[in-house]
């Protein structure tokens, strides 16, 4: 019988410290005044149609996201609009973050823009991007 | 700053995960971002918690606990494979300590775009009474 084990939960956390890791130090060497600022933070996922980027933004409003794709660059941009205090509140403690915010991503494949869609939900942003024709995997016969 | 955490009646605490005890989900946990401010009437925590819906969220007040525990649905988009990533989605678990100056019984919750409000007044003891200082 053949049965799939995950692997040992101290490997996942090791590569995702990694990923952490790499992403802390590329914002804080000095190339960073050349790159882009790295929220939202982005997971890009594949398969044969196109490309599906997620971004976690939550406590942002729909109607201040802006999302645009420019032949392989994916913009998104928006604003999260700081909590309204009523009056004579004094904070505790303060973690969230807010602010405007953009960001570009060259994707790794052209998309075809006229068939993007993007839905919003708890606090994620999902973006489809259909692979442009020219992208298609094609299938090549062996002549004999 | 000295003068606001004397009438602090939210004493806060980070959950310390006991090395003995286990979740059951494996799954990734973080703590989750919050901020808490004090108005006259309540204590409000809000706090950042993507792609959790409202039924996916559990709030439990033991002794003077304050648990919040919210499960995310979403895993691997089906048919896709991850090609780049930058987070990694989880559930999200935190705990304050809670003073018997919270008024239990009217907690509030509400969930919007991944982002949970919790309302706690205070006790009517807890409130401040302000006092007329008279002449004579």
């Amino acid at each position: 019988m053949n049965r799939s084990f995950s692997p040992p939960s101290i490997w996942r956390e090791m590569d995702r410290l990694q990923r952490e890791m790499n992403r802390l130090f590329n914002s804080y060497s000095p190339n960073r005044l050349y790159s882009a600022p790295s929220y939202p933070a982005i997971n890009i996922w594949a398969n044969e149609e196109g490309l599906l980027v997620n971004a976690e933004m939550p406590g942002v409003q729909v109607e201040d996201i802006d999302v645009s794709v420019d032949g392989k660059n994916l913009t998104i941009s928006g604003e999260r609009v700081t909590d309204e205090l009523p009056e004579g509140a004094r904070y505790h403690r303060k973690e969230r973050r807010f602010g405007d915010f953009s960001r570009t991503i060259q994707l790794p494949i052209a998309v075809n823009s006229e068939r993007v869609v993007a839905s919003f939900s708890d606090g994620v942003l999902s973006i489809k991007l259909p692979g442009a024709e020219s992208e298609k995997p094609k299938k090549i016969t062996i002549q004999s | 700053m000295s003068e606001q955490s004397k009438d602090m009646v939210f004493q806060d605490q980070e959950m310390i995960p006991n090395e003995e005890t286990e979740r059951i989900r494996e799954r990734t946990c973080f703590v989750p971002r919050a901020d808490i401010f004090e108005t006259d009437e309540n204590v409000v925590v809000i706090v950042d918690m993507p792609g959790v819906g409202g039924d996916a969220i559990d709030i439990t007040l033991e002794k003077n606990i304050l648990t919040i525990n919210g499960s995310t649905y979403l895993n691997a988009p089906e048919g896709y494979s991850l090609v780049f990533a930058e987070y990694e989605v989880g559930d999200f678990e935190r705990s304050f300590r809670l003073t018997d100056q919270i008024d239990r019984e009217n907690i509030g919750a509400s969930i919007k775009d991944g982002v949970l409000r919790l309302v706690l007044p205070k006790a009517e003891k807890a409130k401040a009474r302000r006092i007329d200082v008279k002449t004579w």
